[in-house]
C-alpha cells in the first residue's frame, strides 16, 4: 500500500465525514433547541434532492437546483412544524417517534406520487467535474473538494450564527430555559419554526449535493437519517461541534475500516475470506464506535450530562 | 429432508383441496414490489404481464405488493394459496423473497413461474418440478460479462460486489469464465453509496477493466463518482444498473459502458416489436427487460393453458416446458432444471435523441444454460 | 367503557376472526390473526422495558431476531439431519418447539443481557441509539454471515412440532401463539403489580429517590431489560415458525420501530397496548393495501390523526382513561 492511497484515503474520510456532517448539523440543532427526535430529517434530504434535479432539469442548472433544494426543504419544514411538530413538544419522545414516523411514510409516498418509482437524473457541474491533481501527485475529485469546502463553510457560518447573532442568542437561551425565554417577550414559536426551517434547510442541501453524486430516489433518506443519529449521539446531542467531531470521526472510520480492514485480514487468510469477513466487520465497525464512544462517555463527547 | 417435505406436500394437500369452477380458467397470484425502494422492478414486471394478458378473459390476476420484506412475501403467499387459492404463483423480484416464498409454494403443488429472481439455490440441489425461471439463472449475466472480458482481451480486472449472497454469486459468476489475473476483489456494504475508498483502490491498482454488480441505487452511485474520478478504465456489468429505469439516472456517465443482458429493446423478432410498441403505447415509456420478462412470463403461461388444463398438473407442466410461445428474446428453451438456454447478449449504452439506451454489439455466450444444472435431481 | 371491558373485547376479537376465518373458508384471517398475536407479544415485551421502565429500546430486533434465528438454525439442522455440533460432543437440531422455546428465550435473554448491562450506562435518547446499534451490528453480521443464508435467510420448510397437536394446522398454531399471549400479559401484570414493579416505575420517575431507599434503579432496570428481551425472543421463535423462514429482515431497524410503533399506537404502559396496537397497524395495512398502492400515505396520515388526537393510544382514545405517564 502507498502513502499516497492512504493519504488518499484520509481525504475521502474527511470528505464522509463532512457529508455526514451536513446531515446531522440541522437534526442536532433541532434536538438541542426544541427537543424534539424527529426521524423524517431524512424526509427533508429527499425533498431536497428531489427539489434539485427537479428544477436542474427544467432550467439546466445545477445551481438554480440548490437553491431549490434549500428553499424547498425550508418551505415543507416550516410548514411540517406549523401543523405537526408545534403540537408535539410537550409530549414524550415516544408519540414524537411515531408521528415523524409518519411523516416519513407520508413523504415517501407523496413523493413517488409526484415524481414515479424511477430514480432521477443529478449530476454535478460541468465546472466541479473531473478530479485535479493534488500535492504528492494525489489525485481528486473536484466535486468532493467542494463539498469538503461547503461542509467547513457550514460549519463556520454555523458557529457565527450561534454565537455572534440575535437569532443566535435566542437559540441558546431556549435550549437552556424555555420558560425565561417566552418570559422575556420571544415569540418562542415563531423561533421554534425559525430553527426547524434551517434545520430542515440543511438537510435538504445535503440531499442535493450527495444526491448529485450518489442517487436521487424514494427512501434514500433512511439510511441517511441511521447514520446522523449516530454522528449526533457520538458527538453529544445538541452540540453543533460535537456532530463536527462526531461526523468527522465516523467519516474515517467507516472509510478507513472498508479499506484497511480487509488487507489486514488478508495478512493470514485466503484473499476471498479476507474480503468477506473484513468487510463484514467493517460494516459493523461505526455502530462498534458509538457503543465504545457511549459506554465511556454516556452523554457523548460533547453532550452535558444529564 | 425430501421425506418430510412429501410428508408436508400429502399434508397440505388435505388442507387446501382446490375447486376449480372453470377448467380453462386460469388464477394467477402476483406478488411483487409495488412500494418503496425497489419499485420500480415491481411495476415493470407487472405492467409488462398485464400487457400480455390484457383482453385475456381466461386468466384472473390477483397483485399484492410485498414492500420488498420477505416476511410480507411469505404471509401473502399464504393468502394466496389458502385464501385466493391460486393455480400459479409469480412476481418476486427478489432472490431473498423467492428463498422465503417458492420452496414452501411449489411443495404445496402450486406453479411457480420467476419472471426475475433465479438463486442458485433454486437452479441446482432445490430445484422443483412445479418451479420454471423464466428470467435467468442469478449467475448469467454475470458468466457473460466474464466471457465478454476473455474475447475482449481484459487481461486484469477489478471486480466488485455488495456483501450479500446475490453479490458472491455475481463475483463467482464472471470469475468462472474470465480467464485473466483480478486487480483487487472487493464486497461492500450492502446499502453503500458512497465509493470514494473503493474508487481510490481501483486507481491504486494495475487493472485494465472494471466489473461491477451494483443493483439499483447503489449502481447509479458508483457509475457517477467513478465517472468522476478521472478513472478511464472499461467498465462491464449485468444489465441491472443499466436497465431502462433507471439509466436516465445514471445519465452521461453510463454512454459506451458495456452491460449484459438476455433482452434488448433492439432485438429484431416479431414478438419483441410488438411488445415494445405496445408497451409505450400502452405505458408511454420504454420497456426495460423487467417488463420484458414479466411479459415472456405471461406468454409462456398462455401458451401453456393452450395445450392443457391446468388441473392436469403434469400435462400443463409438461406443456410449460416445452416453452412453445415467442420469446421477445427470440430462441428460448427450458434445460432439465427449468431455468433457460438463451443466449446472452452484450450491450452498449447509447443515446437516442435525449434518451439513453442500449444497443446490442455482441453476442457475450449463446445458448448457455446454468453451472447448476447436474445437481439438479430431477 | 373501562379499561378492563375493553380488553375483554380485544380478546374476543382476537379469537372471533380466526374462528370467522375458518367458517367463511378464508384461512388468511387466521395467518393474519396469527401474526398479530406474535408481534403483540413482541410488543407486550418491549412494553415491560419502554411502558414500564422507561427504557426506550430502538433495538428490540436484535432480540425478535436472535429469538427467530435460534429457532430457524435448530430447526434447519434437524430438518437436514446435520448436527449443530460433532466435536467435543454431538448435538443434534431438533423440531420439538418444547426445546426450541427455552433455548429461544435463554439466548435472547442473554443479549439482552450483555446488551443491556452496557447500555443502562446511558439514558434518554443516548440510550435509544446505543440500543439501535447493538441492534446494526448483529443485523451486519447476519447479512454477511453465510452458513445460514445471509441476506436470503433461513428456509425450515416444515413448522416446528409440538407433543400432540398438528401445527401446520393454522388454527392449532394460532392457538399456541394466543396461550403464550395470554402468558405474556399475565406475567407483565403480575409483574407490573408486584414490588419489583413498583420499583421499576419508581426508578423510571425517580432515579434518585429510588436509591435513597436501598434499590439500585440499575439492577432493577437490567433486570426488566432482560425479561423484556426474553419474551421480545420468544416472539422471534414463534415468528419463524408461522412464516416457516427467518431472514436478517427481522433484525432490521424497521423491525424494532414497527414494536414500538405497535406500543405506542396501542397505548404505552397499558396491559393489552401491544395488542391493539398491532392489530390496528396491521388491519390498516391490509384494507389501505388493498385500496390503493399509494397505501403507506394514508397509513401516514392516519397515524399523525391519532398521535395528535388521541393521547395516550387508541385505548386511551376509546376507553377515555388519560393517565399521567
Amino acid at each position: 500500500m502507498s502513502i499516497t492511497l492512504f493519504i488518499e484515503q484520509v481525504l475521502n474520510g474527511l470528505q464522509f465525514g463532512f457529508m455526514l456532517f451536513l446531515m446531522s448539523a440541522g437534526l442536532t440543532l433541532v434536538f438541542g433547541v426544541m427537543g424534539l427526535i424527529n426521524l423524517a430529517h431524512g424526509s427533508f434530504y429527499m425533498i431536497g434532492a428531489f427539489a434539485a434535479a427537479a428544477i436542474a432539469s427544467w432550467t439546466g442548472s445545477f445551481w438554480l437546483g440548490l437553491l431549490a433544494s434549500l428553499m424547498a426543504a425550508a418551505i415543507a419544514g416550516a410548514l411540517v412544524e406549523m401543523v405537526v411538530i408545534r403540537r408535539l413538544y410537550k409530549r414524550d419522545h415516544l408519540d414524537q417517534v411515531l408521528a415523524t414516523f409518519a411523516l416519513i411514510l407520508l413523504f415517501s409516498e407523496a413523493t413517488r406520487w409526484l415524481f414515479g418509482a424511477f430514480p432521477l437524473y443529478l449530476d454535478v457541474p460541468a465546472i466541479l467535474s473531473g478530479s485535479l491533481t493534488l500535492p504528492m501527485g494525489i489525485v481528486y475529485s473536484k466535486y468532493r473538494l467542494f463539498i469538503i469546502i461547503v461542509g467547513i463553510l457550514i460549519a463556520i457560518g454555523l458557529f457565527l450564527l450561534i454565537s455572534k447573532t440575535r437569532l443566535g442568542v435566542r437559540i441558546r437561551a431556549g435550549e437552556s430555559d424555555r420558560e425565561m425565554i417566552a418570559a422575556l417577550g420571544v415569540n418562542i414559536s415563531k423561533l421554534y419554526t425559525i430553527v426547524f426551517a434551517l434545520g430542515a434547510a440543511l438537510a435538504g442541501l445535503a440531499g442535493a449535493l450527495i444526491g448529485s453524486i450518489q442517487s436521487v430516489e424514494v427512501g434514500m433518506g433512511e439510511p441517511v437519517l441511521i447514520l446522523a443519529f449516530v454522528v449526533i449521539v457520538i458527538g453529544g446531542i445538541g452540540s453543533i461541534k460535537g456532530a463536527l467531531i462526531g461526523a468527522l470521526l465516523v467519516g474515517l472510520t467507516d472509510t478507513l475500516g472498508r479499506f484497511l480492514l480487509p488487507a489486514l485480514f488478508g495478512a493470514f487468510l485466503d484473499p476471498a475470506s479476507a474480503t468477506s469477513i473484513g468487510s463484514a466487520i467493517a460494516s459493523m465497525l461505526i455502530y462498534i464506535l458509538m457503543a465504545a464512544v457511549l459506554i465511556y462517555r454516556p452523554s457523548g463527547l460533547y453532550g452535558k450530562m444529564a | 429432508m425430501l421425506k418430510k417435505l412429501t410428508q408436508l406436500a400429502a399434508a397440505t394437500a388435505m388442507i387446501t383441496t382446490p375447486v376449480f369452477a372453470d377448467e380453462a380458467k386460469v388464477k394467477v397470484g402476483m406478488i411483487t414490489t409495488l412500494s418503496g425502494g425497489g419499485s420500480g422492478l415491481g411495476i415493470d414486471v407487472r405492467d409488462g404481464f398485464m400487457l400480455a394478458v390484457k383482453g385475456n378473459d381466461s386468466i384472473e390476476v390477483v397483485v399484492e405488493d410485498d414492500q420488498r420484506k420477505p416476511d410480507i412475501a411469505v404471509q401473502l403467499a399464504d393468502k394466496m394459496i389458502q385464501s385466493e387459492k391460486v393455480d400459479v404463483l409469480t412476481g418476486i423480484i427478489w432472490s431473498n423473497l423467492a428463498m422465503a416464498v417458492v420452496p414452501a409454494a411449489v411443495n404445496q403443488g402450486k406453479f411457480y413461474l420467476s419472471p426475475n429472481a433465479g438463486p442458485s439455490a433454486l437452479a441446482g440441489k432445490g430445484c422443483h418440478k412445479n418451479y420454471f425461471n423464466v428470467a435467468w439463472q442469478n449467475d448469467n449475466l454475470h458468466e457473460a460479462a466474464g466471457g465478454y472480458a476473455n474475447s475482449t482481451g481484459y487481461k486484469n480486472s477489478f471486480i466488485l460486489a455488495p456483501n450479500y449472497p446475490a453479490g458472491k454469486d455475481a463475483l463467482t459468476g464472471y470469475k468462472r469464465f474470465f480467464e485473466g489475473d483480478l486487480a483487487g476483489e472487493v464486497y461492500t456494504k450492502l446499502g453503500q453509496k458512497d465509493y470514494a475508498a473503493e474508487i481510490a483502490q481501483i486507481r491504486a491498482s494495475d487493472a485494465d477493466s472494471i466489473f461491477f454488480f451494483l443493483p439499483g441505487g447503489m449502481g447509479i452511485a458508483f457509475m457517477k463518482q467513478l465517472a468522476q474520478s478521472g478513472i478511464d478504465l472499461p467498465v462491464v456489468g449485468p444489465a441491472f444498473s443499466f436497465d431502462q429505469g433507471i439509466l436516465q439516472a445514471v445519465g452521461d456517465a453510463a454512454l459506451g459502458v458495456k452491460n449484459t443482458s438476455q433482452w434488448s429493446k433492439d432485438i429484431d423478432n416479431a414478438a419483441n416489436n410488438k411488445f415494445v410498441a405496445d408497451f409505450q403505447a400502452e405505458y408511454g415509456r420504454l420497456p426495460s427487460l423487467y417488463a420484458s420478462q414479466g411479459y415472456d412470463t405471461a406468454n409462456l403461461l398462455i401458451s401453456a393453458m393452450d395445450k392443457a388444463g391446468v388441473s392436469d398438473a403434469d400435462a400443463f407442466r409438461a406443456a410449460l416446458k416445452a416453452a412453445d410461445f415467442a420469446s421477445t428474446r427470440g430462441d428460448f428453451a427450458f434445460d432439465k432444471n427449468h431455468h433457460p438456454i438463451q443466449d446472452i447478449y452484450v450491450r452498449e449504452v447509447i443515446k437516442e435523441g435525449d434518451v439513453l439506451t442500449n444497443k446490442i454489439v455482441a453476442v457475450g455466450l449463446e445458448n448457455r444454460s446454468n453451472a447448476y444444472v447436474d445437481e439438479c435431481k430431477m | 367503557m373501562q379499561e378492563r371491558h375493553f380488553n375483554l373485547l380485544c380478546i374476543f376479537f382476537l379469537l372471533a376472526i380466526p374462528i370467522a376465518g375458518l367458517v367463511l373458508d378464508e384461512p388468511y384471517y387466521i395467518t393474519l390473526a396469527t401474526k398479530v398475536t406474535i408481534l403483540a407479544i413482541a410488543g407486550v415485551g418491549l412494553n415491560l422495558a419502554l411502558g414500564y421502565g422507561g427504557l426506550i429500546s430502538f433495538g428490540h430486533a436484535a432480540f425478535f431476531g436472535v429469538g427467530g434465528y435460534v429457532a430457524g438454525i435448530i430447526a434447519s439442522h434437524a430438518l437436514n439431519y446435520d448436527p449443530i455440533l460433532e466435536w467435543p460432543f454431538l448435538i443434534e437440531g431438533t423440531t420439538q418447539m418444547l426445546i426450541l422455546w427455552p433455548l429461544a428465550i435463554v439466548i435472547s435473554a442473554f443479549f439482552a443481557l450483555i446488551i443491556g448491562l452496557l447500555s443502562l450506562r446511558t439514558n434518554g435518547v443516548y440510550f435509544i441509539m446505543i440500543t439501535l446499534a447493538f441492534a446494526q451490528m448483529i443485523y451486519y453480521f447476519a447479512i454477511s454471515w453465510p452458513s445460514y443464508g445471509g441476506e436470503d435467510g433461513l428456509s425450515v420448510y416444515l413448522r416446528s412440532s409440538f407433543p400432540g397437536l398438528n401445527t401446520m394446522d393454522g388454527l392449532t398454531f394460532f392457538g399456541i401463539c394466543f396461550v403464550w399471549l395470554m402468558f405474556a400479559v399475565w406475567l407483565s401484570s403480575r409483574m407490573t403489580n408486584s414490588g419489583f414493579g413498583l420499583a421499576l416505575q419508581a426508578s423510571k420517575q425517580n432515579a434518585v429517590r429510588v436509591a435513597a431507599v436501598g434499590i439500585k434503579p440499575f439492577k432493577v432496570q437490567l433486570i426488566a431489560f432482560v425479561l423484556s428481551g426474553a419474551i421480545t425472543g420468544l416472539a422471534g421463535a414463534l415468528y419463524t415458525d408461522l412464516n416457516r423462514f427467518v431472514s436478517p429482515s427481522v433484525l432490521s431497524w424497521h423491525t424494532s420501530g414497527e414494536i414500538m410503533i405497535f406500543v405506542i399506537l396501542g397505548g404505552v404502559a397499558r396491559l393489552y397496548g401491544p395488542l391493539v396496537g398491532a392489530a390496528v397497524f396491521i388491519v390498516l395495512e391490509q384494507t389501505l393495501g388493498g385500496v390503493t398502492e399509494n397505501w403507506q400515505f394514508w397509513l401516514g396520515l392516519i397515524l399523525i390523526i391519532v398521535v395528535l388526537f388521541a393521547r395516550g393510544g387508541v385505548i386511551g382514545l376509546l376507553t377515555k382513561e388519560v393517565r399521567n405517564e
